[in-house]
């Protein structure tokens, strides 16, 4: 692999080529919050959380880290002015949609979001498809999956697969970040699943 | 038939196919575009063959279904050919006296375009000023060609570029050619159509794939349907080019499954092309093998993003990827892909016939060559325009569209469909290019434009378009997800006179984050309406908050409708009209509305005669007290 070097928050980061901005900069320990990666799957880039601006003023742009292929030279930034606005307002919109949830809670305080000024729309599940993709890559067995478009969107048990499949593996469960799939599937189990 | 083995041979077919056409022969054309059919125009076909073979005409005169000229308001439209007699509004009963007139070469004046302002009638196509004053390259061919029959694309000179691409040039002069004309894609970003193709052509692996986009889906949007029903041939000439000079072998066309006579025109074209040997192996004996497949998407709007149409090919949900490269490099099955928009393909014929300069002289300097428009709402005539780039917003709207209909006051045209933004009256006289309509916050878009006059809330208008994209969001990413979701939230507080005084504020929050954050092109443009309304027509977001006033009239929870007493005539034609009694009327009673009972519909407000004038649209204020039941009655002179 060759090595490549990027500018991190000033510091200069060494990396292999073939990584991405956000595994760069995770192996130096520099901080990039996410909600919908995993290392074990394939990148998502759906929470937005992850975004980074690179480049230099006055050409520089906002990029998913988990998704943006590092390259040498690059100069990133991972807490800029701009950064933080966008993850702010994502935050915002995480927070109204699952209020409860801690890692939404601790992040908001972290970037001092207080304002409540969305309707709350709380169904605890924020669709990072963790459980969905989990499933499908690691587990290939499908028994979840994401039904509607747009904002009706959701995420559903196959109760024909997730009979057989789901009591004995529960593996997707602790990924959830806000914790709802577990009781979720409670619910569905004690409404749908027939023994 | 045999196919063709060369250049040769096809000009053999074309000079057979001319040399039996007699350009002096009576034709009638009727236009069987969507549009027509819709207003029905196939009965009024029906009546032509019914009545040719009742005259004994069959074999003297031509009858075609054709394409769509574009003229939609006015359909059924029939031409008769070879002066090139228009006749609008069509109806099987006006067929007959068609027929006869024009065998004695004499007009059917009453169905003549008559101008609305001089009342002068005109009878050749061309001299209706909505033709008169565009520029009409692409779809000109429409009204000539019957779309299932290749051999009318032939005559017309169809299938020329082809051979001039396979046997006199290289791709690499081909692709020269369109950097040299300057193309930008139709389909809304403008990006340059050479630098996609060389991108895809350099981009390593194998088999490289070329794609037309026909997943149009903007609100108002129809010129990629009426090309692709009209002339699917010219769409197919150029994929085919395109394909040549990206050394690709396999085409995919992505029509939407609600445009069932766009795919079943352009499945006909493909199957035509291959029987002459104009696809498939070793065409017209070039050695170059080309084949094109029809895939009708599942009905989504997001699939029109280039990723999102590619996963759908794919047999995968169509949603976007979250990848930074770009699909020239890794697209369909992560081969080097090319997505064009159908009129970016259509146009390709045109520059290789005419050539890079002469296809470059038309336009503004950025942006070369025609575009076609549809052109609808509340102007006059409705349909589909190609102008020049470059051509002011008012010629579009005033020479061409006729201005805004029913004598009202323009308020601003939308272009770009849910991407772009609303333009008011002082940017009227900028020129429709790519980087000018950019500059005011609105965008070209595939060429979506809505027309809006004084009777248009725009706090409603744009709530319009974040209600479809709300429902068109692929709900994928976050930003654009919740995003759209809140917006729309506030949007219908704000028109429901719930509206909060930091609501602006947060609608601009939220238009930054997704123009930043968001995954694909829907989101980070999803904000326009939103943000170029908040531009030009911010009073009428303040009036709604503030003042809890719809000043246009239009958001029925601040509006309330009241009959003034004095100039109410008792005539109980409102009260008739009333769908929910809410009404009290009676012979000689002054008429009162019954606030409770009414939904607002305006029904009264339209009925009521003119000449009383006597119900008031009210918003802001409160309703005035109803008049004492003994003030009612009317005392009228004997």
């Amino acid at each position: 692999m060759e090595k490549i070097t990027l500018n991190i928050d000033g510091k200069e980061i060494t990396g292999e080529d073939g990584m991405t901005i956000l595994e760069v900069a995770r192996g130096a320990g520099i901080d990039i919050p996410t909600l919908c990666y995993h290392e074990k799957l394939e990148p998502y880039g759906v929470c937005r959380l992850c975004l980074v601006e690179i480049g230099t003023p006055p050409r520089t742009r906002l990029v998913t880290s988990c998704v943006y292929p590092a390259a040498d030279g690059l100069v990133v930034k991972t807490r800029s002015e701009r950064v933080i606005q966008t993850r702010k307002m994502l935050l915002e919109l995480l927070l109204a949609r699952a209020p409860g949830a801690k890692i939404i809670k601790d992040l908001a305080e972290e970037y001092g979001v207080t304002k409540a000024r969305l309707r709350k729309t709380a169904t605890f599940c924020i669709l990072c498809g963790l459980c969905v993709r989990y499933c499908a890559e690691i587990k290939k067995a499908d028994a979840i999956g994401f039904i509607g478009r747009g904002i009706e969107r959701e995420v559903m048990f196959i109760p024909e697969i997730a009979t057989e499949s789901c009591p004995p593996c529960r593996e997707c469960f602790p990924l959830c970040p806000t914790g709802v799939l577990e009781s979720n599937f409670r619910l569905v189990q004690s409404l749908l699943f027939k023994k | 038939m045999p196919k063709l083995k060369s250049a040769l041979e096809l000009e053999e077919l074309r000079e057979g196919i001319v040399s039996k056409r007699d350009p002096s022969r009576l034709c009638f054309t009727v236009c069987s575009g969507t549009a027509c059919l819709a207003i029905g125009s196939q009965p009024t076909f029906a009546a032509f063959e019914k009545e040719l073979e009742k005259q004994g005409l069959k074999d003297r005169v031509d009858l075609k279904p054709t394409g769509c000229p574009g003229f939609c308001e006015q359909g059924p439209i029939v031409v008769v050919y070879p002066q090139e007699i228009c006749y609008l509004h069509v109806q099987p009963e006006d067929v007959a006296e068609i027929i006869s007139q024009s065998m004695k070469g004499q007009i059917v004046e009453r169905l003549l375009y008559v101008d609305p302002v001089t009342g002068k009638a005109t009878s050749r196509e061309s001299d209706i000023p909505f033709y008169l004053y565009q520029k009409r390259l692409i779809l000109g061919n429409n009204r000539l060609i019957d779309a299932t029959k290749i051999e009318d694309y032939i005559a017309l000179g169809g299938y020329k570029a082809l051979p001039k691409a396979l046997f006199d040039m290289t791709p690499e002069q081909v692709l020269a050619e369109i950097e040299k004309a300057n193309l930008r894609g139709r389909g809304g970003g403008g990006f340059p159509t050479a630098r996609k193709w060389k991108s895809t052509r350099d981009a390593p692996g194998e088999p490289k794939y070329v794609i037309v986009n026909c997943d149009e889906g903007d609100p108002g949007a129809f010129m990629n349907r009426a090309l692709m029903e009209g002339n699917p041939h010219s769409v197919l000439e150029g994929l085919t080019i395109g394909a040549y000079a990206m050394g690709s072998h396999e085409g995919f066309i992505y029509v939407r499954q609600e445009y069932p006579l766009a795919a079943e025109n352009i499945a006909i074209a493909i199957k035509q092309a291959e029987d002459y040997g104009l696809l498939g192996k070793n065409i017209l004996g070039s050695g170059f093998d080309f084949i094109v497949k029809v895939h009708k998407g599942a009905g989504a709007f997001i699939s029109g993003e280039s990723s999102a149409l590619m996963n759908a090919i794919e047999g995968k949900v169509g949603e976007p990827r979250p990848k930074y490269i770009h699909t020239a490099e890794k697209g369909l099955w992560d081969k080097p892909s090319c997505l064009n928009n159908v009129e970016t393909w259509a146009d390709v014929p045109f520059i290789i016939n005419n050539g890079a300069e002469w296809f470059a002289s038309i336009g503004t300097e950025g942006s070369k060559g025609t575009k076609i428009f549809s052109l609808v709402g509340k102007v006059n005539n409705t349909g589909l325009v190609e102008v020049p780039l470059g051509t002011s917003l008012r010629d579009i709207i005033y020479r061409i569209g006729g201005g805004v209909s029913g004598n009202k006051k323009f308020k601003a045209v939308q272009t770009g469909g849910p991407s772009g933004g609303c333009i008011p009256e002082q940017y009227l006289d900028s020129p429709v290019d790519f980087d000018e309509l950019t500059k005011l916050g609105a965008m070209m878009g595939s060429g979506g434009m809505i027309v809006t006059d004084e009777d248009t809330c725009m706090v409603d208008f744009a709530k319009y378009f974040v209600h479809f994209l709300s429902e068109e969001s692929c709900g994928k990413c976050v930003p654009c997800r919740e995003g759209i979701s809140h917006m729309l939230d506030i949007l219908t507080r704000i028109t429901e006179g719930k509206g909060q005084a930091t609501d602006v504020q947060l609608l601009e929050d939220l238009a930054r984050m997704l123009k930043e954050a968001s995954l694909c092109a829907l989101g980070q443009t999803a904000a326009n309406p939103v943000l170029t309304t908040l531009r030009y027509f911010r009073p009428e977001y303040d009036a709604h908050i503030n003042e809890k006033r719809c000043p246009a009239g239009v958001c029925k929870d601040l509006i309330a409708f009241y009959i003034e007493p004095d100039k109410c005539q008792a005539c109980l034609i409102c009260a008739r009209n009333c769908p929910v009694d809410a009404i009290n009327g009676g012979k000689n009673l002054i008429h009162v509305i019954d606030q409770s009972r009414c939904i607002k519909c305006g029904t009264c407000f339209d009925v009521c005669p003119p000449r009383f004038g006597a119900i008031k649209k009210i918003s802001g204020e409160p309703v005035p007290a109803l008049i004492l039941e003994q003030d009612r009655v009317i005392q009228r002179k004997s």
